[in-house]
């Protein structure tokens, strides 16, 4: 596979780490009262869908940036790359 | 023996004759043969035996496609088992060996199989070698073992080197017949950066085998001038021997290159073969066709082989494998046969075509609406029995038989995504079909689009819309004219009757046992095929499939299509596994990782350790020691007693920088981290997000805003993802950035007594490292040997007064020297993982063992350092109640009741008296080892309640080992409980 | 109709008339007792138990496809019990006996081999979780050995160890692991749950669940609503798929993982051969086929197939141990989809449906596992128990902490 890097352009896959579901930058917040359920649902459920997937690639062999690919995973399209920092901040994360 | 069946003309050298052997007979042959072509030149037909039956077979085919001749190549260390005669390139001194056979090819003791084939149809062993149950590995297996598989190994290992190498191309063209031809003409004349890549070693493809011409040009002549147009391209790469073997993600292609398979030897400095990963833009597939047979009763004697085949050696390799041949073909194209073998001298005895409205033969006999109903010959074909349209047999003497079926396009590549074929009624046979690869376009025959001027205008046209889109203007070379005649062809798959008629040959599937999976519901293709083993040999059924298929529809009543349809899986040809390794073999299967003081420990005789990719001294043995614990015991003493030296530069380190450093630091441990000083050491733990201990090591403050992180050798690289991924996906607003210095600093552990005196001799003066200005757990940027830059850190795994210093790693060697120097008055003792392992065990630390990745930090007794009072990774999950059980395992020391015994690790701990079962398992035993210091066996263990357990008698059991004995609960820390060294 | 040497010479002589269908195919029926979903070894075995074991009469295997066309008929055919928890090996040991008497159970020859299987040593450390490992398959009632690199070398003469960059320092072996015809299996399974009256429905895909109040009362499929006492589901690397029809999330991903194999050779493997320094494991097959795999490839896919760099990876291993199979040519590669769970190891457990049950999160172990998750499936929707073997495999140990994480690798999936 190829991974088009934001920054650095078309990279082979075998590049990269992978580590699953990009929903993983939605960390809940640990204040809530009902934080052990979020941490749970957060740390061992999965859509796992068959179709376009939003996940974290890690550029171990390249720049150290994770990304966000969204890849479709019958087809293993792959229709966006975006940098992880990105998207969390756009998704409300900060510090 | 003389080339008694060598014909005139071919694209052959003449002007050489070289010699090879098969079996225990040298032959001769000409460069530009094949081995099959050579030894059918021989008057050889027979060149093997199958799988089942151990039926004599010779070549059905002329190329990759082949299912019978297939033999061991070379010898010795180089034998090559299951190798197609077919595409051997022949080279002077060739050898080559018959295989599942014994004692001889022309006398097979297994084909007694064929006898009592009855009892072998499909299925069979489904059915019986039930009774009695121990019968099957004793006797049954044992038996089918031996009586399967083909070729054999050699048993030595490979001694040909392969490489690995990546191209980039705007074009992939796979194939380079016609239309691979013109379509690389038009991709390289309109600029594009192509790759033409073909298995064969001579471009053209079936130009190469046919005697039609194009324009005023023979057909070879056109190929031969087109690919050397080709060749004065610099944006075109042709590859000849060159397999594109698999279609992968996202336009990358896997591509085999013989690089020295016609050759006797790899030259000096060069590979056998070259696995190339293909990155294109486009690729165009111009794979052609492969003729498939008619199944008919005793189809598989050696002689009777495709059409399309004969001619291709009668007019390439200028070789028949006999003097007098028969056709058999339900199309125009098997008629070409009689023309182009008559016209080579071959005497034509009859062309047997299955329609009645034949075609006239032009000086041959045409049986229009027959068929062949038989043949004889055991080692060889003698004659054929053809029954004529009214029914009457007659018998034809012929030493060949060329079947023509039709053509099946190569549509192989085009199912290795999510392609599958679909049936296209006009040609009767399937063409490339659903959701091609990205970016590939099937043109020429390999598209179901058979006549040369469809495969030179197809190809080209593709081509020139590839430039375009590709923003080139795309150039049309001058294409010749070529043939154009339809296809002619009824379908006739099978002669009804047939009792013993193949329809796979490698694997010896034949009609009959095709209608006995239907019989047991085995209908489904897949069925059909796993059931049978149609299709599942070397050859990946290409000529066998569609007429399974055929066959099933036939007696299911149903139509091809809705029987399945014919999937291919890669590889295209079966490739050496030797290719796909490379050079990752033997010592360079994986990088080594050396340390810095890697010379000057070989220099000292040190017996080094694998530690992931890194080797580390393990221990120095000196002269005199005879077992590696004499020398472990006297390292381990000797920096107890006075000073020891160990390189610890594989642990991982991660420089922490930027104004949230520190508040980074405490999301990552689970301990506090915020307030920790400048010119402070902590322990640090981490938790992984789902409450298990992650890894352990220390964070140094250097500034406010600068911390370095160490990690285990073992969890440096994840580590460091780890915090990237907090960094970058949890925390993006940080100030703060991460770069790993694990190669940029050498790093030594210098501990004992007398740590401090040593360092004082390197430290330069103006720094200050007493007791008192460098305390337990102080660390400070300094300088040593007069101004050279280093860090200076007061840690101890060993429990002693211990420091580790790091340096720039260029001046890692000169520092191992310079401190053993300096440590010499000292008697400074170099001391290996082993005693680093006995010191931190000795003092109750964990290590690798411990953190399992699946204890936590209550399991390691550091239940309390997590902190509650902030959030970090890990903490929630870590409160989960399985997680806290007042049972949860604790890591305790264990000693033998009896001294003398050992407490090896992997042992399990059961309660004095209970069973010994997994029911009452209370524990395991994590690490352990001699102390020298206390003269007895010592371990770490994980045990229920082991907290409150202090001084229980517990039974130590490792039945795998044999051990069996009582040990003590102690404390895990065997050595200066109260940390008085590390403080003094 | 009994299979058995004395028939298969007697069609033999008479022409093969006699052999019928291996199976009937069933259309469905309205309603049954139980519905099972995935027409896949555990799916096939569940029905047969249920029918054996528990008596249950009208009983349904739904197939979207063809039967034993996902993963029992894409693997590596190893069977072995040589787990180290306590979670797990009791359920491993107990599938390993049942393959031990399967061929006479079922009357079907899965040529179960027992040629054993053999883990490499190269650490220290390995070699003492190694040891941790072999006894705790003791302690179960399993057989586990230590195995000396000599005694390795006089089974494996031509195993690489005097060129190796990671030492063979031993292995553990358990000799009655091995090697099954795993087609076999699927289609052993299915002619005897056939012969109890399991009706077994090919190319009938479920779409949805009909659910009422909070119960599971059928499926609906490609043939029409079918209704049911009770719900198995039991579909492997698409259960997230078909569970989402319930609503449900899973603790599961679906990854590939790609198998190989060779031409026919002569034999030269005695057994299954595991290589931990890099990523690779091999036995020969019957036919004389090197049969071999790796790791996932490690991304989320329901393609069933894989990519080069893991091709390249796992031959590179190959070539570690055996240097001699350099000239051995990879006939054939595929891919199968995984149902990788959370902490490696399988769920078997009623969910929060009445009626509906689940079964899945096999990893890359669910081929040895056939016999006995059949038995354990089939023992709970009978008896709304958990078999005693089986009784870890909750979907709510994640949410107690109680994870049955073999490898230690913790909450993500393509580690295990």
């Amino acid at each position: 596979m190829l991974i088009n890097h934001p920054l650095l352009g078309p990279r082979d896959a075998s590049e990269f780490v992978y580590k699953g579901d990009a929903a993983l930058i939605n960390r809940p917040d640990p204040d809530a009262p009902d934080a052990l359920e979020q941490f749970i649902d957060y740390g061992y459920l999965r859509d796992n869908p068959a179709g376009a997937h939003r996940e974290l690639w890690f550029h171990e062999q390249g720049d150290r940036s994770w990304l966000v690919v969204t890849r479709n995973t019958l087809t293993h399209e792959i229709t966006s790359v975006e940098l992880a920092r990105d998207v969390a901040r756009r998704e409300g994360r900060s510090k | 023996m003389t080339q008694v069946n060598r014909l005139a003309g071919g694209l052959i050298d003449r002007s050489r004759t070289i010699s090879f052997r098969f079996d225990d007979k040298w032959m001769k042959g000409h460069p530009g043969d094949t081995l099959a072509s050579a030894l059918l030149a021989n008057g050889v037909r027979l060149m093997g035996r199958s799988f089942k039956y151990h039926r004599p077979r010779g070549p059905l085919s002329a190329g990759s496609e082949e299912p019978n001749a297939i033999v061991e190549l070379r010898d010795g260390a180089r034998r090559e088992p299951n190798t197609r005669a077919t595409t051997a390139e022949l080279f002077d001194g060739l050898t080559a060996q018959s295989q599942n056979r014994w004692p001889s090819l022309a006398f097979d003791a297994l084909a007694i199989n064929d006898r009592l084939s009855n009892f072998f149809a499909a299925g069979f062993y489904y059915k019986t070698f039930m009774w009695p149950a121990a019968f099957w590995e004793k006797l049954y297996e044992p038996i089918i073992r031996r009586a399967a598989g083909l070729g054999s190994l050699s048993l030595q290992a490979d001694p040909d080197s392969y490489d690995k190498g990546y191209l980039h191309c705007d074009l992939l063209i796979i194939g380079a017949g016609p239309a691979g031809l013109a379509a690389a003409l038009t991709a390289g004349e309109s600029g594009l950066n192509v790759i033409l890549a073909d298995e064969d070693s001579l471009p053209g493809g079936r130009l190469n085998a046919e005697t039609f011409g194009l324009g005023q040009q023979s057909g070879s002549d056109w190929a031969a001038e087109a690919t050397e147009r080709l060749a004065a391209l610099p944006n075109v790469r042709l590859m000849t021997r060159t397999t594109v073997l698999g279609a992968f993600d996202h336009g990358i292609y896997g591509a085999l290159e013989r690089v020295s398979d016609h050759l006797p030897v790899p030259p000096e400095g060069k590979p056998r073969q070259i696995l190339w990963r293909i990155y294109s833009r486009r690729a165009i597939l111009a794979a052609g066709a492969t003729e498939r047979p008619i199944v008919f009763e005793n189809n598989d004697r050696p002689g009777i082989m495709l059409a399309g085949s004969l001619r291709a050696y009668a007019n390439r390799w200028a070789a028949t494998p006999a003097p007098e041949i028969a056709v058999f073909t339900n199309n125009d194209d098997g008629h070409r046969t009689a023309q182009d073998l008559k016209a080579k001298g071959v005497t034509v005895a009859a062309v047997i075509d299955t329609r009645p409205d034949a075609p006239k033969g032009n000086g041959y006999e045409v049986i229009a609406g027959g068929t062949v109903t038989n043949t004889s010959g055991r080692l060889g074909l003698t004659k054929i029995e053809v029954t004529d349209a009214r029914g009457t047999r007659r018998t034809i003497r012929c030493g060949a038989l060329g079947v023509s079926g039709g053509w099946n396009p190569n549509v192989s590549l085009t199912c290795h995504q999510r392609g599958r074929p679909t049936w296209d009624a006009d040609i009767h046979a399937f063409v490339p079909g659903g959701t091609l690869p990205e970016g590939m376009v099937v043109v020429g025959a390999a598209n179901g689009r058979f006549s040369n001027h469809t495969a030179l205008t197809s190809g080209a046209d593709a081509a020139a819309q590839i430039a375009t889109e590709l923003g080139h203007s795309a150039t049309r070379p001058d294409l010749p004219q070529a043939e154009d005649t339809p296809l002619a062809l009824t379908p006739f798959w099978h002669v009804k009757g047939a009792k013993r008629a193949w329809v796979d040959q490698q694997n010896d599937v034949t009609a009959k046992d095709v209608k006995l999976a239907h019989q047991e519901n085995f209908v489904s293709v897949e069925h059909l095929k796993r059931y049978t083993t149609l299709g599942m040999a070397t050859d990946q059924g290409k000529t066998s499939n569609t007429a399974g298929l055929a066959i099933m529809a036939e007696v299911a009543g149903k139509s091809i299509p809705e029987v399945g349809t014919t999937m291919f899986r890669p590889p295209y040809t079966p490739t050496a596994i030797g290719a796909f390794a490379g050079r990752a073999r033997g010592k360079d299967f994986r990088p080594t990782r050396k340390t810095l003081s890697h010379f000057w420990a070989e220099e000292q005789g040190a017996v080094f350790v694998e530690v992931g990719m890194w080797l580390r001294a393990q221990w120095f043995p000196r002269a005199g020691e005879t077992h590696w614990r004499q020398s472990v015991d006297r390292e381990v003493l000797q920096t107890r007693r006075s000073v020891g030296i160990c390189d610890v530069t594989t642990l991982g380190k991660i420089d922490v920088q930027g104004a949230d450093a520190a508040a980074f630091l405490n999301k990552i441990y689970c301990n506090a981290f915020a307030k920790l000083p400048v010119g402070r050491v902590r322990y640090g733990l981490m938790l992984r997000e789902d409450g298990i201990a992650m890894d352990d090591g220390t964070a140094a403050r250097l500034a406010e805003d600068h911390f370095v992180v160490t990690t285990t050798t073992a969890n440096a690289v994840t580590v460091y993802r780890h915090m990237e991924f907090v960094r970058q996906c949890l925390c993006p607003d940080m100030d703060v950035q991460l770069i790993s210095t694990t190669e940029a600093w050498a790093q030594y552990s210098v501990a004992g007594p007398n740590a401090r005196k040593l360092l004082q001799k390197v430290v330069d003066p103006e720094f200050d490292i007493s007791n008192e200005g460098f305390p337990y757990m102080a660390c400070g940027e300094i300088t040593v040997c007069g101004g050279l830059p280093a860090r200076l850190f007061r840690i101890s795994f060993s429990g002693e007064l211990a420091y580790e210093i790091a340096v720039p790693t260029r001046y890692g060697d000169a520092m191992i020297r310079r401190l053993m120097e300096a440590g010499r008055e000292f008697d400074v003792v170099a001391y290996g993982t082993e005693a680093l392992g006995v010191m931190r065990i000795e003092k109750g630390h964990a290590a690798g063992n411990e953190l399992n990745g699946t204890t936590t930090a209550l399991n390691l007794g550091m239940g309390k350092i997590v902190s509650a009072n902030k959030d970090s990774i890990g903490a929630v999950l870590s409160r989960r109640e399985g997680l806290n059980a007042p049972d949860a395992l604790r890591l305790v020391g264990l000693r033998p009741v009896d001294r003398s015994k050992p407490v090896p690790a992997g042992a399990h701990l059961m309660t004095r008296g209970s069973p010994v079962d997994a029911a009452h398992d209370q524990g395991y035993v994590t690490s352990a080892c001699y102390s020298p210091n206390l003269g007895h066996s010592i371990a770490l263990a994980f045990l229920k309640s082991g907290d409150t357990r202090m001084g229980e008698i517990l039974r130590l059991v490792s039945p795998l080992t044999g051990v069996e004995h009582d040990v003590e609960v102690v404390s895990a820390h065997f050595v200066d409980p109260e940390g008085e060294r590390l403080r003094a | 109709m009994r299979y058995s040497g004395f028939k298969v010479i007697k069609e033999a002589l008479t022409g093969h008339r006699g052999w019928g269908p291996a199976w009937r195919d069933a259309a469905p029926q309205s309603s049954y007792d139980y519905v099972i979903i995935g027409g896949g070894g555990h799916g096939l075995a569940t029905a047969y138990y249920l029918a054996k074991e528990f008596k249950q009469a009208r009983i349904a295997v739904l197939e979207k496809g063809w039967i034993g066309g996902g993963n029992v008929g894409r693997n590596t055919t190893i069977i072995r019990s040589n787990y180290l928890l306590d979670g797990n090996e009791p359920f491993y040991e107990f599938s390993l006996k049942l393959w031990e008497g399967l061929e006479q159970d079922l009357n079907y020859n899965a040529m179960v081999s027992q040629r054993g299987i053999l883990n490499l040593i190269h650490t220290d450390a390995q070699r003492d979780a190694f040891i941790r490992r072999g006894n705790a398959m003791m302690l179960n009632g399993a057989d586990a050995d230590l195995l000396t690199t000599a005694q390795i070398v006089a089974r494996y003469p031509f195993l690489n160890v005097n060129d190796a960059r990671f030492p063979i320092k031993g292995g553990l072996a358990q000799h009655r692991g091995g090697t099954v015809r795993h087609d076999a299996v699927a289609w052993g399974y299915a002619r005897a749950a056939d012969q109890r009256g399991v009706d077994i429905i090919q190319n009938c895909e479920v779409t949805g669940f009909r659910i009422e109040n909070g119960t599971c009362i059928g499926v609906e499929t490609s043939r029409g609503f079918i209704g049911a006492k009770k719900v198995g589901a039991c579909v492997a690397g698409s259960s997230s798929r078909l569970m989402s029809h319930a609503g449900m999330r899973l603790p599961i991903e679906s990854h590939v993982l790609q198998a190989f194999v060779s031409e026919g050779l002569k034999p030269v493997l005695p057994g299954v051969i595991t290589f931990g320094a890099g990523h690779f494991y091999c036995s020969q097959s019957d036919k004389g086929g090197l049969v071999f795999g790796g790791d996932i490839d490690g991304y989320n896919s329901y393609a069933q197939r894989g990519n080069l760099p893991v091709v390249e990876d796992v031959c590179e291993g190959g070539m570690a141990i055996f240097p001699m199979i350099g000239r051995a040519r990879l006939l054939r590669m595929w891919g199968g989809i995984m149902d990788m769970s959370m902490d490696g190891s399988p769920i078997i457990d009623r969910t929060h449906i009445g009626g509906l049950y689940f079964n899945g999160g096999w990893c890359y172990g669910g081929f040895k596992a056939t016999p006995a998750s059949g038995f354990a499936y089939a023992h709970l929707l009978a008896t709304d128990k958990p078999h005693p073997t089986a009784t870890a495999y909750r979907f709510d140990r994640f949410a107690k902490g109680l994870m049955i994480d073999e490898k230690g690798m913790g909450n993500q999936p393509n580690l295990h």
